[in-house]
């Protein structure tokens, strides 16, 4: 097969300063230049870090190949190389065929321009020739249903014909190649599916597609082959199933049980001491995924050292970004008195259809109660790690719609509705016309 | 919503007729490499994006006097009213020198190429911050954007000669002969500066933007540090050979003597506002493309 997209090396190094302060004015800099003549102030703002280091792949002609990995693992760099918005500091990467990209939908649209004109601007601007534009014209305002408003000025749009229009012109580019982030294709539920449909219907036509995406389930459906990035190395590449299975085991660095034998240098105090911290299903079994629908126990292992004040098991469960999901502790009357010396195993059940889909991480702790805050004795952040995953059968929240699905938490609701005659339709029990 | 539901399914649908068209078919290959140490001037690069200088071109012209209740007519309206003040102010009051040109036309061929010139430096010195929404999004020659706010007020320009003529007809003076062929290189030569400082203040803007604060600061005193109310060869020499280092000097002289059969500009002046001219371009471009990889990043 011939290669669509061949890269060797390539690497992209950023100086911290300029990431932290993208740019000042040039008094700053000034005082910045003059410290530094006077040897007040060292070079060390200016320490590089790599975004992306020596990364090499090759996607073959009709291939989709999925790009995953933690945010900041240099997924966005490597997408931002490859259409060429920055250059690489070392390396050199070839693609052949017209490129197109799904993360710059309705760039350079001008809101005092019509529709019309945008749609030429816009076509432009993603490398369509005007004759080219012309030609697909009518069917890009079919696509975007909007014909009534083509000669309106997009400021007057509302952003879902906005949206429409934008996703219209890029989906007419007919690239051999596509170049799509999720993150970036920003839109309602509805694009974000219709992009998901159309990456799909790409991969079948036989175009070569990079899909740099956080949905594990979109990138084993629709990707052959994935690569997955770590602080811009590329750890793993293979077949998106085993990629994706090896990012759900090591995402977040913590695994889903920690174990600490040597009961003395274990997190803990003179009074209670952890022994060990699990992610367990409702059987006890130990696991690093849960399905969204089940319940899972954080299960906390601890010892009593000796007669003391009384304590109990927290948790504290975040989400995928590091917002806190909830916190949890024992109430139970058991914990009233002081426990007396000796090993426990408390187990805190969260129910199915709670939490959202993503990495989940726990810190877990033994605390007794004091005003005004809880008082540790043996605490562990970032204890343990689990992934919640939605089999997408439907019976879940998102029931089956596949596109990204905000929140920190995601029950399953009841939802009641109430049927009312509408007071236009006339007598009760007529049928409109 | 069903009259808007789309099949995702329709697009992608090979059409057989355009695989042959060999114009997108051929196998484009996109070489992705370190920026070159040594800036250049992509040319090649430059015309293969022609038409979409052209539709930069087009937009900016078309957004120009959007929603304004006098449209274009602020083409015409700019110049007369500055060149009135100008007549009032200097003409009248301060009686400066005109040679041997009725003064209301000196300072009015005098304005038209000034607004084209601040027009020109104003908006390319911004253009890839107001465009920043394309530079961080999409790959295209950077060097296109002030390229195209340089190309913009031309129009302005054209309109303004609107103005030009009939004062032109008005007192009976007509370009003297041959040299008014010679008049569009004095305009390319304000392009040209336009351009080379416009390329540099834009690459600055994009890490320091303390341009557009400058800007105003520095322009309202250019028209009269480039004879625009007086007739440069009027003044004593001395002052002549220091105003020559600006190449807006020898652009509206040159342009005067080319249009108005004005007296001949001083060669050696002129010479000397080209080279300026031509090393504030090749200046400004070594600066913009130099730091053009890390556009944007740093915007």
């Amino acid at each position: 097969m011939p290669v669509a997209i061949e890269a060797q090396g390539l690497s992209k190094s950023y100086r911290i300063g300029e990431l932290q302060a993208g740019y000042g004015t040039v008094r700053e800099s000034l005082v910045h230049a003059t410290r530094r003549l006077l040897g007040r102030e060292h070079r060390h703002h200016h320490e590089e870090i790599w975004a992306l280091k020596d990364v090499s792949f090759e996607v073959e002609k009709g291939e989709v190949l999925g790009v995953i990995g933690r945010n900041g693992a240099g997924k966005s760099t490597l997408l931002k190389l490859l259409t060429r918005i920055t250059t690489p500091t070392e390396g050199r990467a070839e693609i052949r065929g017209r490129v197109g990209s799904l993360l710059e939908v309705g760039t350079g649209f001008h809101p005092e321009l019509t529709g019309r004109e945008n749609a030429y601007l816009n076509g432009s601007i993603l490398g369509m020739k005007r004759r080219e534009i012309t030609r697909k014209l009518p069917d890009i305002i079919e696509f975007a249903g909007i014909e009534t408003f083509m000669d309106t000025p997009v400021k007057r749009y509302s952003s879902g014909m906005h949206v429409r229009l934008a996703f219209s012109v890029a989906a007419h580019l007919e690239p051999e190649i596509l170049l799509v982030d999720e993150v970036l294709a920003v839109g309602d539920a509805e694009f974000q599916k219709r992009c998901l449909g159309r990456m799909e219907d790409l991969g079948e036509s036989g175009r070569t597609v990079l899909f740099v995406s956080h949905n594990m389930q979109a990138i084993s459906q629709l990707c052959d082959r994935a690569i997955l990035l770590d602080h811009g190395h590329v750890v793993r590449e293979g077949s998106s199933g085993e990629v994706v299975a090896q990012y759900l085991q090591t995402v977040g660095g913590t695994g889903s049980s920690r174990t600490w034998t040597d009961l003395a240098s274990a997190p803990g105090d003179d009074l209670v001491r952890l022994r060990s911290v699990r992610v367990v299903d409702d059987n006890g079994a130990l696991i690093d995924a849960a399905d969204v629908r089940q319940p899972l126990g954080i299960e906390v292992a601890f010892a009593v050292l000796r007669d003391g004040d009384p304590v109990l098991p927290k948790i504290k469960v975040y989400d995928s970004r590091g917002e806190v999901a909830f916190n949890a502790m024992d109430t139970s009357s058991r914990w009233d008195r002081p426990s007396a010396p000796g090993d426990y195993t408390a187990t805190a059940w969260i129910p199915g259809n709670l939490l959202n889909e993503g990495l989940a991480s726990v810190d877990v702790g033994v605390c007794s109660l004091g005003a005004p805050k809880l008082r540790p004795h043996a605490g562990c952040n970032d204890a343990v790690s689990f992934h919640v995953q939605d089999p997408g059968e439907g019976d879940s929240a998102r029931g089956l719609f596949t596109g990204q699905w905000k929140g920190v938490v995601r029950p399953l609701l009841e939802w009641t509705t109430e049927e009312r005659e509408s007071l236009t339709s006339g007598p009760p029990r007529r049928q409109r016309v | 919503m069903t009259d808007t539901e789309v099949q995702v399914g329709d697009l992608v649908e090979p059409r057989p007729e355009e695989a042959l068209e060999t114009e997108q078919r051929v196998d484009r290959v996109t070489v992705i490499r370190p920026s070159p140490r040594r800036p250049h001037l992509d040319v090649p690069e430059l015309w293969h994006y022609r038409e979409l200088l052209g539709r930069f071109v087009w937009r900016d012209i078309k957004v120009r006097y959007k929603q304004t209740f006098l449209g274009v007519a602020w083409a015409l309206l700019v110049p007369i009213f500055s060149a009135v003040v100008y007549v009032v102010v200097f003409g009248k009051f301060a009686n400066f020198p005109a040679g041997n040109v009725p003064y209301a036309e000196l300072v009015l061929s005098g304005l038209l190429v000034m607004q084209y010139f601040t027009s020109s430096l104003t908006g390319s010195g911004v253009s890839l911050v107001t465009n920043m929404a394309l530079v961080t999004k999409v790959y295209f020659p950077r060097a296109l954007l002030p390229l195209a706010s340089a190309i913009v007020p031309a129009v302005d320009f054209a309109l303004g000669l609107c103005v030009l003529l009939p004062l032109m007809a008005y007192y009976g003076s007509w370009p003297d002969g041959p040299e008014v062929i010679l008049a569009p290189l004095f305009l390319g030569l304000a392009f040209v500066t336009a351009l080379g400082a416009g390329f540099l203040l834009s690459a600055v803007n994009v890490r320091y933007r303390d341009v557009p604060h400058m800007l105003p600061a520095f322009l309202p005193i250019l028209p009269l540090l480039s004879g625009v109310p007086y007739a440069v060869q009027e003044i004593p020499e001395k002052w002549q050979w220091i105003l020559a280092f600006n190449p807006m000097t020898a652009v509206i002289s040159g342009w005067r003597w080319a249009v108005l059969g004005a007296g001949a500009p001083d060669w050696g002046q002129v010479a000397v506002g080209v080279a300026v001219a031509i090393a504030l371009f090749v200046g400004g471009l070594a600066v913009f493309r130099s730091s053009e990889p890390r556009f944007a990043d740093t915007i």
